[in-house]
Formats: structure tokens, sequence, C-alpha cells
């Protein structure tokens, strides 16, 4: 079947099998392979990527679900050369050690602080690793991880009060 | 590498279109709503569906959580409940609600707390943001939780065809592990949860490790008369079988070893919910009747 998958802001459209998923196309049909394949049971998570702005486990949709989405990848955060706060988080706070689930750590990441945009609330350690629960890291212990999104938020806190 | 069967793929526009294609292709079609039970079922080749009915575009139709007729009517009687034989205000919830509505749903946290209670122990956030509680009811998993949820409550499941819709209790929708009363040309659209005042609930839940499934789990509901007085109870549980409170829901239950644990484990784990769920449900109906109660 023929389907189109808007990622990054862009349409591809490929034929595939119904049963293609969405981890496979964006991997194997369009070469992102900033989007990890791991456990393959929708329980490790770093198949991460946003659907329409949400973390789901493209391990977990089928390509062909996706048609009609808007799809973000890893590879969808940087913009002009520019990193994105997120990935600029993890590089301050060493968020990565191997990075197998740094892709989708950083997705998870970029929604949660999208969606508290405008919060007066300061982002607490406890929404940071409830946003990521369903993810999995066998390196950091997680520390470095939580360090690196709040040094995200606290950077785009700061700058919507320096635009303000 | 986890790859499904092969299979054959349909959109569907809209309920209607969903149930004709139902029809048209009989009983090798499947209905993929969130796909997080079934999509796994199939790379593990449990399923095998000759054709896949994706109802991901009804998302907007079938996602709602709402009430129907407002909890409070403008004239009250004087004992702050409505007059005997006035029909029970009821949730609505769409089948293709996704589980994280549920868990944000203030106006289930307020009042049906045992939906927030099960949902904050569902899986994990990710899973949350597409599992449906229609799939979930759908696949009827034995340790799934809404079915327990959905069982304490007292809740009823609009299934419809194309010749109509037909509401069953959950003791007529759950038929046992992985299957329920859905026809293979129909489609559960709606969940309704009766609103009785001065009613509580709650959810409780052992698991292994966070987001797995249940060990055991219970749900309780209570609705309590202006004198504290139970009026009516539900009691539910997932992951260890049928059940019929505390140790009567213990001795009733019928629990296998597993992975999880021994039956003997279960049970002893089943009956300890029970009683907490209970105890957590008839401190919500207290509270709930409290507000209820003229000052």
């Amino acid at each position: 079947m023929l389907v189109t998958v808007a990622v990054n802001g862009r349409e591809h459209t490929r034929e595939v099998e119904p049963r293609l998923l969405l981890v496979h196309f964006l991997r194997d049909e369009l070469g992102l392979t900033g989007t990890h394949w791991g456990c393959d049971t929708s329980n490790c998570g770093t198949c991460v990527v946003l659907m329409d702005g949400e973390p789901v486990k493209s391990c977990t949709v089928l390509a062909a679900t996706a048609a009609g989405h808007q799809i973000r990848t890893v590879e969808g955060l940087e913009v002009d050369g520019r990193l994105d706060p997120v990935q600029q988080g993890f590089k301050e706070q060493h968020g990565l050690q191997c990075g197998f689930c740094t892709p989708g750590m950083m997705l998870t990441a970029r929604a949660l602080l999208d969606r508290r945009r405008g919060s007066d609330e300061p982002l607490t350690d406890t929404e940071i690793r409830e946003a990521i629960s369903g993810q999995i890291c066998r390196c950091t212990g997680y520390t470095t991880i939580v360090r690196s999104i709040r040094w995200a938020a606290e950077w785009e806190t700061q700058e919507l009060a320096n635009t303000q | 590498m986890q790859v499904p069967a092969p299979f054959e793929y349909e959109r569907a526009a809209s309920v209607e279109h969903a149930l004709t294609l139902l029809r048209q292709l009989g009983p090798d079609a499947r209905i993929l709503a969130g796909g997080h039970s079934l999509l796994p079922m199939m790379k593990l080749r449990l399923a095998t569906p000759a054709y896949l009915i994706d109802i991901d575009g009804l998302a907007d139709e079938l996602g709602y959580i709402r009430v129907t007729t407002p909890p409070t009517p403008p004239t009250p009687p004087a004992s702050g409940r409505p007059a005997a034989g006035a029909p029970t205000p009821e949730i609505r919830i769409g089948a293709m609600t996704r589980h994280r509505a549920l868990l944000e749903s203030e106006l289930l946290a307020s009042r049906v707390a045992i939906f927030t209670d099960a949902e904050r122990v569902i899986a994990d956030p990710v899973v949350r943001n597409r599992g449906t509680i229609g799939g979930a009811l759908c696949q009827a998993d034995p340790a799934e939780d809404l079915s327990a949820v959905c069982a304490a409550i007292g809740a009823q499941m609009v299934i419809r065809g194309l010749d109509g819709d037909r509401v069953l209790d959950m003791g007529e929708f759950h038929r046992g592990p992985y299957q329920t009363a859905v026809q293979d040309d129909e489609l559960l659209v709606e969940i309704r949860v009766p609103l009785r005042t001065g009613s509580g609930s709650a959810y409780e839940k052992v698991d292994r490790r966070v987001g797995d499934w249940a060990v055991a789990a219970a749900g309780a509901s209570l609705s309590l008369d202006d004198a504290g007085v139970i009026t009516d109870a539900g009691v539910a549980l997932a992951a260890v079988g049928m059940s019929a409170a505390g140790a009567i829901a213990a001795a009733a239950c019928s629990p296998v070893s597993d992975q999880r644990g021994s039956a003997e484990y279960k049970r002893h784990v089943a009956g300890v919910l029970t009683t907490r769920a209970l105890t957590r449900a008839a401190a919500r109906a207290g509270a709930t009747a409290m507000k209820g109660v003229p000052a």
C-alpha cells in the first residue's frame, strides 16, 4: 500500500506492506536511524517519536496509522544547525553515556517542555521522572537525564522571560 | 525482530464505515484502536487477523468524557438528592478515549476516582498516549485493569452494529479472558458510568514493577445514604480470575501460579487489596455524601 507520512515537516511517500511498523519505516525506508529500535515490545521506549507533538512508541504504531499525523524524530530537534535546548541540556549535564535511549528520552523531554510552556509552576524532578517512566536507561541511573531536562526547562524559562 | 503476519489494511472514516467494513470482511477482520494490545499480540503471532480496520481516524468522534444530565438538578429536593425514580446521571466515555485523557480528567477524579487510581498504574505515560479504553475492554486481558474498574462501578457498555445499539452490563459484556460479547460485526462505542450521590470508589493494585500487569488488583465502589448506610456496593478483581469483599473475594477468586507469583500469594494479595479498596471507596463515598448534606 502507498503511505504518505509527514516526518519533521516533510511528506514522504513509500510503497510499503501494511504490517510495516513506524520505527522500521523511519529507519529503513527514510534512513532516519536516529530513532532507535530496542525491545520491540513497547517496554523500553528507545523508539519514542512525537506524533502530533506527543510521545509514542514507534514499534507499536503502524506506518499506515502514522499517515495523516505529524511525526517528529530526533533528527527534527536541531533547527538550522542550532541544537534544541533539550539536546543542549543533555550535552551540558552529561545526560547520556552509551546514547541508546537518548533519542527517545529527548523527544519525551521536548513534549514535556512544550506542554508546560508558559506555566508559572517550576518543573519538578518528580514530573520529569514520571514523564520518562516509560523509557529505560541502563547507564546513567537517570540522575543526569533528569538534570539535563531540568537544565533545558530552566534555559527555556529564562529565554521566555528575556523575550517578554 | 517481531513482525506481524501479513494482513490487509483499511481505514475507517466513520463508525458506520467501520461497521460496514466489519460486515463485508467477516470474522477474519479485527478493529485496530490504539494498537497497544493488539499489535503486540500480532507480533507474537498470537493474533493473525486477515484484515485490520484502523479506527485511529475516529479518535475525535469517539474520544470524549461527558456528563449526560446535570449532576445537580436546578431545583433539588430538600434532601439534596434526586427524587426517587429520577434518572441517574451518567458519565459517558467514548470508546476511543485514551488512557491519558482518563487519567487527566478532573470530572472522573472528582466523581469516579477509581478511574484515576487505575490509570496511574496502567502501563506508562507513553503507552497511555495511545491506548484506549475501548481497546483495553475489548482485548479483555485477564490482568487488564479497566475491566475490573467498570465491573466494580456497574458501568454499561454500548455496542453498536449496523442494526442498532445494544447496552450490556459488564457481567454480560466480559465473557472471560480475551472474550467479550462484541460480535464480529459490532463495535464497542461507549462506556456509561452511573453517577450516584454519596458514592465513592477506589482501585488498588500490586505489580512487580511500575507499569507491569497486575499480580493482583481490586476495585471497589460504595454508595452511602444520608445515615451513612451502604446502599450499593461493587467489588471486582483483576488478574486472579472471577470474584464474588476481602476474605470472600480471596476465597472466591481463582488465581494461577505464574512468574508474577504463586496462586497462594495472589489469593492473599487479592483479599488485602479488596479490603483496602473498599476502605478507600467508603472514605470517598463519605466525603461525597458530606458535601451533599445541606449545612
